[in-house]
Parts: C-alpha cells; sequence; structure tokens
C-alpha cells in the first residue's frame, strides 16, 4: 500500500504492508532510529512522535494511518549544533541517563507544553503519565520540563 | 580549583537528545537476518513433540531450530549448586517456566519471525507448578528429579537455642520480599556477524562486555582470540544485564549455522518473562530487647526463590547475610537461608541484590519492636545505632564496615523532614478522623558496594595532539561515566574534560574488565583511570625534563592547562603533545586494580504517605533522603542516581510484583499489567547532601548506584504501617495496592473474636 | 509484537466506509483512532482480515449545538472533547471524564465513537454516555437510527451496532448547571479503571459505573433508591446491587462492590444529589 506521510519536513514515499506499525516505518523504512520501542501495549511512549502536531504513540498507529500526515521526531528538532530549548532542558537538568525513553520522553514533553505553556508539577507529572522511564525517578525530568517552559521558543518546531 | 565535586554536564547527552543512542536493535548491520524464539506457554510440562513443519514453510523462514539441534553443553550453574540444575539452550524434554525458550526461528526480517512462530506446534504433557517457595521446600513437586529435590543451595543457621535469653520482649513475624521485573527500558538484545576470517563479533545489550565475551568461551566454547564483544548504547540494565542468557548467547552459534548475520531483539512480552526477576525472599524474622528499647538478638531466616533455573539470584542471600545486621550494633545475630528453584523465570541481580531484603528486613523489624514495646522508632533506632567512633567496624557476620555516622544521618533527614511537625498533623488528622490519614515511615540503612568483585582495569594515553585516551573496563549504560571518568583524568593531566575520549564496552579496544555492576564503577573503574592518569604523569615528568635538559624532582606541573616546566620558568613549559612526541614508546600506562574492598554507603530516608481509609489507597507525598557514598565526583550524576532508586525503592514498595495465577503463569507479562511507576505516583524528591569519605580508596568515593533503593522500600513500607497504626496494625504487605491495605484496614476494624 | 497481516481499506466518506463493510462482512473492523483496536490486534487477541479505516473522515469530527443538545460525531476525538468550550459548559462530565481517559498520546488518536462502539466496561466514556442519557445515531444499509444509551450496551465488547453499521453522531443533552462527578479509581494514573462512577444530578440523578460487568452499567438500585428519597450515603449503599464484578489482577469482585459503594456516595455527595 502506498504511502506518503512528510516526516520532518520531507516528504516520502513508500510501498508498505498495511499492518507495518508506523514507529518500524520510521526506523526501518525511513531510517530514523532515535524513536524507540520499549513495550508491547502503548504502555511506555518511547515510541512518542508528533502527528500533525500532537503526540501520538508510533507503536499503536499504522504507517497506512499516517498518509498524508506530517510527523516529526526528535532527529529535527535541534539545529545544526544548537539543541531545541526542551532538548536544552533536559540536558542542563540532567533528565536523561541511558537515553532509550529520552526521544519519547522529549517529544511528549514539547507536546505537553503546546497545551499547557505554564505547567503546574503536578500537569506535568500527569502529563508525562504515559511515558515511563526507568533511571531517572522521573526527579530531574519534570524538573527539566518545568524548565523548559520558560524558556523561549520551546513549543516550536522548525518541520 | 579541582574540577572533582562540580555539577559538570554529561558529555554523553547531546547524541541521546538529538539523534537518540545506538542500541542493538539501532545497528545498521547489513544482510541481518531476524531471530525469534518460541516460548513455553505452561510452567511446567514434559515435551512430547514440536511441531515445525509448518514453520519452516512460512515467508522468509531461513531456519527452524530446536534444542535437539543445538550441540552445546547446557548452561550450568554455579559449582555449588547440583549441576543436574543446568538450563538447556532450548528446552527439548521438560520445560520448568512460562516464557523458556524452545524453539529459535531464524527469518529475514522481524515480522515474518512473528509470523513463523505461530506455525510452531508444541505438545505438552503438563506437570503440576510449583510457585511458592515454601512450597517448593516440601519437595512434593520436584523441577529436577535427578537432583531429587528443590533445594539450589544454602548458608545453614548456627542453631542457637538461647539467641533470645535475656530479651524481655521477642516479635516474630513472616514477611516477603516480593518478586519484580527490573523493567530496562530497552530489553535484550544481541547482534552476531562472523567475518571471513572467523572471527565473532557481536553486539550485547549487557552491563559487562569482557563477561559476555567470556561466556562465550566457557559455554560456546568459543576462541577468546576470534572474539570481539561489543556492549553499544544500552538501555538500562539494572542488574539483569549483569549476566547473560540462553537467548542472547545463542545469537552468535545461530549466525554461524546460518552462515549470515542475525540480530535478537525481545519484545516487552517476551523481556517480562524471560529477562530475570529480581527480589523474591520468604523472610522470618525474630527481634528481641529490652523494654527500654535495647535490641539484644535477631534471626532472619530466608527462603531465597531462584526461579527454575538457579542463576545469580539463588547466590543473592549470601549479600544479605552479610547485612544482615544493618546499622545496629545487636549483640547476638543469626541467619540462614535457603534457596529453592520453582516454576518462574529465574532470579537474578535487581539493583541492590540481596542487600535491600537485608534493609527491608531489619527495618521492619526494627519498627515491629518499637511497635511492641510502644517506643518511637527514630528513639530506637538512635539507642541501637553502631556509634560513629566504632569504625572500622566489625558485624556479627564478619562484615567490616569503612565508616559511617548513622546519627547524623538521622539528625539530618528528620530535621529536614520535620519529622515533630508531622507526627503533629498524624496526631490531629486521628484526632479529627480524617477520611485521608498520615503515615511517617523510617530507615536507616547501610549497604556494601563493590562487594566481591575486587578489581577493574583502567589506562590512560596520551595523543599525538595532547588529547587523553581512557580505556576503561567499567561498561555504562546511563550513569553516565564518559563523563565522570573523563573528569577523574582530565583533574588528574590538567586536560579538559572534553579532551579526554572515553573507550569502554568493546573487548577489543579494552583488555580487562568486569563492568558496571555493584555499584562500582568510581571506586574501582575511575580509581584504576586515576592511578593509571598518575603513572602517565610520573612519566610525562621524566620526559619533560630530558625535553628541558633539568632534573625530574626539579619539574613542576601546572595542572592549569596541563604543562610542565622547570621551576621559577613557568615560561618554558612543554605541554602533552610535546611530551608525547618526545616520548620514545609513547607516554601511557594500564593499571589492573586489585584489592581495596568494598566500602559502605549508608543513608536515612523519611517517606510520608497518605491513605485514604475507605479505599485504601496510598499516595506517597513526600521522599526524604540523606544517602551519603563518600566523596562525590559529580552531585549531578549522584542525585541522578539516587533519585532513580528512590523511584524504583517507592515502586517495590507500593505498585510493583510479579505475580502468576496457581497454574504458574505469569499475569503481569506486559507493561498494562506490570505496574511500572510513572512521573504521576510519584512526588518531586527531597535530597540531602551528606560526605563521609571513605578511606579505602584515594578517591574517598563509595558507591551511589543502588542506595536509593535500598533506602526507600522500607521507609515507605513503614510509612504505610505508620498510617494505620492506630488501628492496631503493625505490617502491611507489599506492594501495598489499595485492595491490600483496604483488607488489612478492615480486618483490624473489625470486632476482635474469640 | 506485530498484528497478523490484514487488508486495508481507506474510506473516503461513512458511505464509503458503509459499502466496504456491506462487501466484508463480519471479516472486517472499523479502524478509528486504532486505540483499542491495534494493541489487541498487535498481541493477536483480534485478528480481522480487513481494517476500514475511518480514523481521518473529518466529516464526523464536530461538537455542534443541536437545540436541546450537544450533536457529537463518531470521530470526534478525546482531547477535542477535552477543549470544547460547549462541552464544558453544557456537559462539563464528558470533558472532564474524557481528559481521564489512558494517556495524552491516547487522547489524541482515540475517539468518543471508537470508545463507545468498543463496548469494553472498564472504559470510562460509555459510562458517562450512560449517566447523560446520551442518544447514539448509528448509520448502516437501512439508514440512520437512534439508539438511546441504555439500549446501546449489549454485552461483553458488544454493542448495538450491527456488523454493516456504523456510530456517526453520538447526542448528548444539555445540562449546563447540573451537579455532576466522574470518580475513577486507578492504581496508576494511566491505567484503566479498577472502577469508575459517572453521576449527573439535574432533577432526576443519573448514575453509572465502570468495569463492575461485562458491560458498562447503570446503577439502577441506586437511581431508584433516589427517586424514593434516599440520602446520598443510603442510595450508595446498594450501588453494586444486581452487578457482577470481576475478579483481575487488580482487584477482586468485594473490592469492587466496595469500591463502587465509597465512590457512588462520593460522587453523589459531589454532585449534590
Amino acid at each position: 500500500m502506498h504511502v506518503s506521510p512528510t516526516v520532518n519536513g520531507t516528504t516520502q514515499a513508500h510501498d508498505v504492508e498495511p499492518r507495518l506499525l508506523l514507529v518500524h516505518y520510521l526506523r526501518d523504512v525511513v531510517g530514523l532510529t532515535a524513536t524507540n520501542v520499549g513495550c508491547d501495549t502503548s504502555s511506555c511512549g518511547a515510541c512518542t512522535v508528533l502527528l500533525d502536531g500532537e503526540s501520538v504513540k508510533s507503536c499503536t498507529v499504522l504507517a497506512v494511518q499516517a498518509d498524508g500526515a506530517e510527523i516529526v521526531t526528535v532527529e529535527a528538532l535541534a539545529r545544526d549544533d544548537e539543541l531545541h530549548p526542551v532538548q536544552q532542558a533536559f540536558r542542563e537538568n540532567h533528565g536523561l541517563q541511558c537515553g532509550y525513553c529520552t526521544p519519547g520522553m522529549v517529544m511528549a514533553a514539547l507536546s505537553l507544553l503546546r497545551e499547557h505553556p505554564d505547567p503546574t508539577e503536578e500537569e506535568v507529572r500527569e502529563g508525562l503519565e504515559g511515558n515511563l522511564c526507568r533511571c531517572t525517578g522521573y526527579h530531574n525530568i519534570v524538573k527539566a520540563v518545568l524548565a523548559a517552559a520558560g524558556m523561549p521558543g520551546a513549543t516550536g518546531v522548525r518541520a | 580549583m579541582s574540577i572533582l565535586g562540580n555539577r559538570v554536564l554529561r558529555r554523553e547527552d547531546p547524541k541521546f537528545l538529538t539523534t537518540g543512542g545506538t542500541y542493538v536493535d539501532d545497528l545498521p548491520i547489513e544482510g541481518a537476518l531476524w531471530v525469534t524464539y518460541v516460548r513455553s506457554t505452561m510452567a511446567h510440562a514434559r515435551l512430547l513433540g514440536i511441531d515445525v513443519s509448518e514453520a519452516r514453510q512460512a515467508p522468509g523462514v531461513v531456519d527452524v531450530i530446536t534444542g535437539a539441534d543445538v550441540d552445546l553443553a547446557p548452561l550450568a550453574p554455579f559449582p555449588f549448586i547440583p549441576q543436574t540444575m543446568a538450563w538447556p539452550w532450548l528446552a527439548t524434554e521438560t520445560v520448568r517456566f512460562v516464557g523458556e525458550p524452545i524453539v529459535a526461528i531464524v527469518t529475514e526480517d522481524r515480522y515474518q519471525g512473528e509470523d513463523a512462530a505461530e506455525l510452531v506446534f508444541v505438545d505438552y504433557e503438563p506437570l503440576p507448578a510449583v510457585i511458592d517457595p515454601v512450597e517448593a521446600l516440601q519437595g512434593d513437586v520436584v523441577l529436577f528429579p535427578e537432583a531429587g529435590t528443590n533445594v539450589a543451595t544454602g548458608q545453614p543457621a548456627a542453631g542457637a537455642t538461647d539467641l533470645f535469653e535475656g530479651c524481655e520482649v521477642v516479635v516474630r513475624r513472616r514477611i516477603v520480599n516480593q518478586r519484580v521485573a527490573p523493567c530496562p527500558l530497552e530489553g535484550r538484545a544481541a547482534a552476531a556477524v562472523w567475518s571471513d576470517d572467523g572471527r565473532l563479533t557481536m553486539w550485547s545489550s549487557s552491563q559487562s562486555a569482557h563477561g559476555t565475551r567470556d561466556e562465550l568461551v566457557n559455554r560456546v566454547g568459543l576462541d577468546p582470540e576470534t572474539v570481539r564483544v561489543i556492549a553499544p548504547d544500552v538501555g538500562g540494565g539494572f542488574g539483569a544485564k549483569v549476566a547473560n542468557y540462553p537467548e542472547d548467547l545463542l545469537v552468535p552459534w545461530i549466525a554461524r549455522r546460518v552462515g549470515r548475520p542475525v540480530k535478537w531483539v525481545e519484545s516487552r512480552s517476551e523481556s517480562m518473562v524471560g529477562l530475570g526477576h529480581g527480589r523474591g525472599q520468604v523472610q522470618d524474622i525474630e527481634i528481641g530487647g529490652t523494654r527500654d528499647g535495647r535490641v539484644l538478638a535477631y534471626r532472619l531466616s530466608v527462603v531465597q526463590n531462584a526461579g527454575a533455573y538457579p542463576r545469580i539470584g539463588s547466590a543473592l542471600p549470601m549479600m544479605t547475610r552479610m547485612m544482615v545486621d544493618g546499622v545496629y550494633s545487636i549483640p547476638r545475630v543469626e541467619f540462614a537461608s535457603t534457596s529453592v528453584v520453582t516454576n518462574m523465570t529465574p532470579t537474578v541481580a535487581y539493583r541492590g541484590a540481596g542487600r535491600p531484603e537485608a534493609t527491608a528486613a531489619i527495618e521492619r523489624a526494627i519498627d515491629l519492636f518499637a511497635a511492641e514495646i510502644g517506643m518511637g522508632p527514630a528513639d530506637v533506632r538512635r539507642r541501637n545505632f553502631i556509634p560513629k567512633d566504632a569504625f572500622p567496624y566489625t558485624t556479627s557476620v564478619g562484615t567490616v564496615y569503612d565508616s559511617g555516622d548513622y546519627d547524623r544521618a538521622l539528625d539530618l533527614v528528620l530535621e529536614a523532614a520535620d519529622y515533630e511537625a508531622l507526627r503533629k498533623e498524624q496526631e490531629q488528622r486521628r484526632e479529627r478522623g480524617d477520611v485521608v490519614q498520615l503515615g511517617i515511615g523510617l530507615c536507616v540503612y547501610v549497604e556494601i558496594t563493590a562487594a566481591g568483585t575486587n578489581g577493574e582495569w583502567g589506562a590512560v594515553e596520551v595523543l599525538p595532539d595532547g588529547r587523553i585516551k581512557v580505556r576503561t573496563g567499567v561498561s555504562p549504560h546511563g550513569q553516565g561515566h564518559v563523563t565522570s571518568i573523563s573528569m577523574i583524568a582530565a583533574e588528574r593531566l590538567g586536560v579538559a574534560v572534553d579532551d579526554v575520549e572515553v573507550v569502554y564496552g568493546d573487548t577489543d579496544e579494552v583488555l580487562k574488565g568486569v563492568g558496571t555492576v555493584a555499584s562500582r564503577s568510581i571506586q574501582k573503574g575511575g580509581v584504576a583511570v586515576h592511578r593509571a592518569a598518575g603513572e602517565v604523569l610520573e612519566q610525562a615528568k621524566k620526559v619533560a625534563a630530558d625535553l628541558l635538559e633539568a632534573n625530574p624532582d626539579d619539574m613542576v606541573f601546572d595542572p592549569v592547562g596541563g604543562r610542565f616546566h622547570v621551576a621559577g620558568t613557568p615560561a618554558l613549559a612543554k605541554t602533552w603533545s610535546d611530551l608525547a612526541a618526545a616520548a620514545p614508546g609513547g607516554l601511557t600506562a594500564a593499571v589492573d586494580l586489585e584489592g581495596g574492598g568494598p566500602t559502605f554507603p549508608f543513608g536515612a530516608h523519611v517517606a510520608v504517605v497518605e491513605v485514604d481509609m475507605e479505599t485504601g489507597k496510598v499516595w506517597l507525598r513526600r521522599l526524604v533522603a540523606v544517602d551519603d557514598a563518600g566523596r562525590i565526583l559529580n552531585p549531578m550524576l549522584a542525585e541522578g542516581q539516587v533519585h532513580g532508586g528512590l523511584a524504583q525503592g517507592v515502586a517495590q514498595a507500593l505498585f510493583e510484583e510479579v505475580r502468576h495465577d496457581e497454574d504458574g503463569n505469569p499475569v503481569t507479562t506486559n507493561l498494562a499489567d506490570y505496574a511500572f511507576i510513572s512521573a504521576a505516583e510519584l512526588p518531586s524528591f527531597e535530597t540531602i547532601h551528606m560526605e563521609t569519605p571513605t578511606p579505602v580508596n584515594e578517591l574517598g568515593a563509595k558507591g551511589i548506584g543502588e542506595s536509593g533503593t535500598i533506602g526507600a522500600t522500607p521507609a515507605v513500607q513503614n510509612a504505610v504501617v505508620d498510617a494505620l497504626a492506630h488501628l492496631g496494625v503493625r505490617h502491611v504487605p507489599m506492594p501495598a495496592t489499595p485492595q491490600t491495605v483496604w483488607r488489612v484496614i478492615i480486618e483490624a476494624s473489625a470486632p476482635a473474636t474469640g | 509484537m506485530i498484528p497478523a497481516p490484514f487488508d486495508f481499506v481507506r474510506a473516503s466518506s461513512v458511505d464509503d466506509a458503509l459499502a466496504a463493510l456491506a462487501e466484508h462482512g463480519d471479516e472486517a473492523k472499523l479502524l478509528a483512532g486504532g486505540h483499542s483496536l491495534l494493541p489487541l490486534m498487535k498481541l493477536r487477541l483480534a485478528t480481522p482480515a480487513v481494517l476500514v479505516d475511518v480514523g481521518h473522515l473529518g466529516e464526523l469530527s464536530y461538537v455542534e449545538d443541536g437545540g436541546d443538545h450537544a450533536a457529537i460525531g463518531a470521530l470526534t476525538r478525546h482531547r477535542a472533547l477535552e477543549t470544547s468550550d460547549l462541552l464544558r459548559r453544557e456537559a462539563p462530565i464528558l470533558p472532564a471524564a474524557a481528559a481521564t481517559v489512558g494517556d495524552p498520546q491516547v487522547r489524541h488518536r482515540g475517539t468518543l465513537g471508537g470508545s463507545l462502539a468498543h463496548g469494553d466496561p472498564a472504559s470510562d466514556l460509555p459510562a458517562v454516555a450512560l449517566a447523560l442519557r446520551a442518544t447514539m445515531v448509528v448509520r448502516g444499509p437501512q439508514g440512520e437510527r437512534e439508539v438511546p444509551a441504555d439500549e446501546f450496551f449489549r454485552g461483553f465488547l458488544e454493542t448495538a451496532v450491527g456488523p454493516d453499521e456504523m456510530l456517526t453522531e453520538v447526542r448528548v443533552p444539555k445540562v449546563a448547571g447540573a451537579g455532576w462527578a466522574f470518580e475513577k479509581f486507578t492504581r496508576r494514573s494511566q491505567d484503566w479503571a479498577i472502577v469508575g462512577v459517572a453521576a449527573v444530578h439535574n432533577g432526576s440523578t443519573g448514575v453509572a459505573l465502570v468495569n463492575m460487568g461485562p458491560v458498562p452499567l447503570r446503577a439502577t438500585a441506586v437511581q431508584a433508591a433516589l427517586a424514593a428519597g434516599a440520602t446520598a450515603a443510603d442510595a450508595a449503599a446498594v450501588a453494586d446491587e444486581g452487578m457482577d464484578p470481576s475478579a483481575d489482577l487488580h482487584a477482586d469482585a468485594d473490592y469492587r462492590r466496595h469500591l463502587a459503594r465509597v465512590l457512588v456516595r462520593r460522587a453523589l455527595e459531589r454532585a449534590g444529589a
């Protein structure tokens, strides 16, 4: 089946099996491997990307459902050597350790900030309920998202 | 001026944040086939037949492998365990847990593997399963008939009959330290490529590349010279990726058999039954003492659930024993353990590995004792602490604690928590009969780090351009060792942190290594690099003296900018690149660290919970933690380790448990059913700084990787009990789920009968 | 964990989707947001031969003023319910309950119609539809029909929507100013409810329960007690009457019954019933 989503600003065109999950499309077909798979049940959020501007779990979306949609992965956020404010906040606040949940967590945080530009700690914690991390205990992730909320450009993406 | 002790941002982060790490699944391996394991769906059964004929015909199938095809000896357990309890690579006659691999299917791509797996038909003859380790002890169902017992190993008690003599009060209770799933966010994964010249490169999601290499040599019979193991970016381990498993060790064997590169990445559903589980102890605690709060005797008897095939988990009660006394000076202590096999996933190390179990037991015991004599939990603890002038202190079982100040840790945490105000608030809520009651729990712990893994290897080399290359045997997977190890080298050699390249996790690049296990990386790996850098510094001083035609004793090393000059003439200085060029054999040193022994971090935690008395739901409101790990190299990284540990500790107390039905079917096989803790269930943590350096190593550093977990679990559990104490409740099992807490409340509130 | 192979039809309109259903019969399933169906398919607990994708049909994504009711297109996503000014004003329990479904990512994809048509007793929105006495609009080869919420949920994962039909609209009576409460009891924030309660007090009181039986259920005993003049506490005491809750990992039947009584009381008190 033919699909033609826009991924990080580039229009793609591929023939895929209908059952191909969006996350595998991004990783194996488009070759963007930052987005990870951490579970089978839409629980962990490691595969979170933006689909038409909103966070979704790309393990629970078929590539064919994303035909014509605009997809943004973490690979699109930094400009050259300059980190996106959310990435920068994660770095400055030590919001990552093994890095496996990080791409999904950053995209979930970005989407959260678009909906709650000035969130409370509780809103951040509730807003990240669908993104699991085993390393950080979430303390510094929450801190990072709160810090990012004050940074200019925190909700923007280039793609 | 030293960089040590500073919050240096991680050098690792830009990659993880922009392109993502390179985990095994991300490796672009040309022509790699995909391995899918077909696993047992029964906890205990004889295999009557395995029909793979349809699977062989499925699209994309290159090979289908059963146990009969594998010409390797089964994975033998430790020497002190009956050798008949060996783990087959792929089950052939009997399966002993749900998730045990039976067939390996090799396909062109991953989707085909799952399709073909559906076409394998296994004919099982069910056998009764044994799930409860105490039942397993009775031996009605035996997993290994040749062994004649389910007992894998044990540590007998001295059997003192007069242990509690002179005690005015003795409290006894059985408690369970439940099974939990380590859940690194990346599951197990491996890839293997054989080159034309007969060399193997294996990538493994492992906490020790060298350990994996040794396993391939010992278990798969490969020549060490032909094996290169690389641990690429690893998405967490938490102990469960210290040792290897049949599934990953078989990957190179499969690659050789099919003559093509192969890759295996487990799904979460597989990981929940295939990756080893942690904890799993049934503990009988007995504690006795005087009515004025002095503990005189303590006995801990453990039944360790080893799972179906005894692995490191079966041996962890040794660690529990080492730390049995906790932070207390108790005149008479006895410990016994028996490790038994059961029809479930093998038990392995999980963050803390035997020590959280010791702490949970003694810290529950102290609270039970305090409740019995009607004394405050803080007071009883203070009354029995090992005093700070008693270090080095030898415990009842011969463990030698290096340094500590438990009184101060408790004082600090109580002050930070405002303990008195919390007690007052609790009293008010009780008086008002509020629906939401308050509970305050304490835990004061000591733990052992770098136990049983004496050495580590590190090397330092000055590159021609003056930059520094460090090779280390530690194998980080989230700890930030690229940053912390470069800080050590940078400080010693006077270069910028960014001018240090850290190489790890590659057996071709790093001569030796133990890996990142047992909270040992800085105190062992860091110290090895520190010493190697010191040796390079001495070499350089001699070379500089030659170049400047001076006596080496007159040479001065200026750590700002990393230059050598003759005393009094700083203008004529030699840089690292000058010296690297001038040194005949280059400037390089390797240190194979030996001895030094373990260190004993300690701390005190206060947990504050609210309990809805109508529903049993518990909310953790505060977690205040003092974690003293000696001298801290990078407080940001150390706090990160503490935070993660705290969350996992809370998770065990309130949320997580690996559960099975009575037939041995696991019912927590995904992250929807297994209550992996999320941000929404946790508060921000309150961590308090305390540093008591160890005399054991020159960095003064102890380990920090596991402390948070060890202290948090009992603090939170004790808080839940404390919230219900006014009902006469003395214990609440873990995890304190709403239903469990509700039942405890109902039972405590019911009118007494009989 | 990958779905078994299937054929995929991307419907260009509701009529197109109905034609595809007519063609493929029982073998076909409608795919809206996919957040109920795809997880089941990945675990291979569901293996439809054909998926008819309607998720992108803009014609069914709306919240409109229908006079005495709010008319909600079946493919309106949870996030759109959460943020709808009309619903916040006229039926605030619906956006509030929608905001507790799953997690933000799920709410960005999941749809009201998908959630109702899946008929899962553990889902939040069916109970809200019952409490609000919503009306479902179902379209099929025979045209359009209206089904009251009370006749919509038929059995475990079974609704009044036939295999050749599609839920197209949900009509929610306007209840601006009514008392309401949605009580959802979970272990973790992202979990399904162990038990949930939706209550709307607008003259009479509508009460419905999540996860207290094989289908989303109206708490008829509670409503009857209230109608007969019982206090909230007394009415809540019969919350589990006639219910047959299941036992699972998180709760046995007794605990569910107890939770239903506690949560109904709290909901009634908050709703001012």
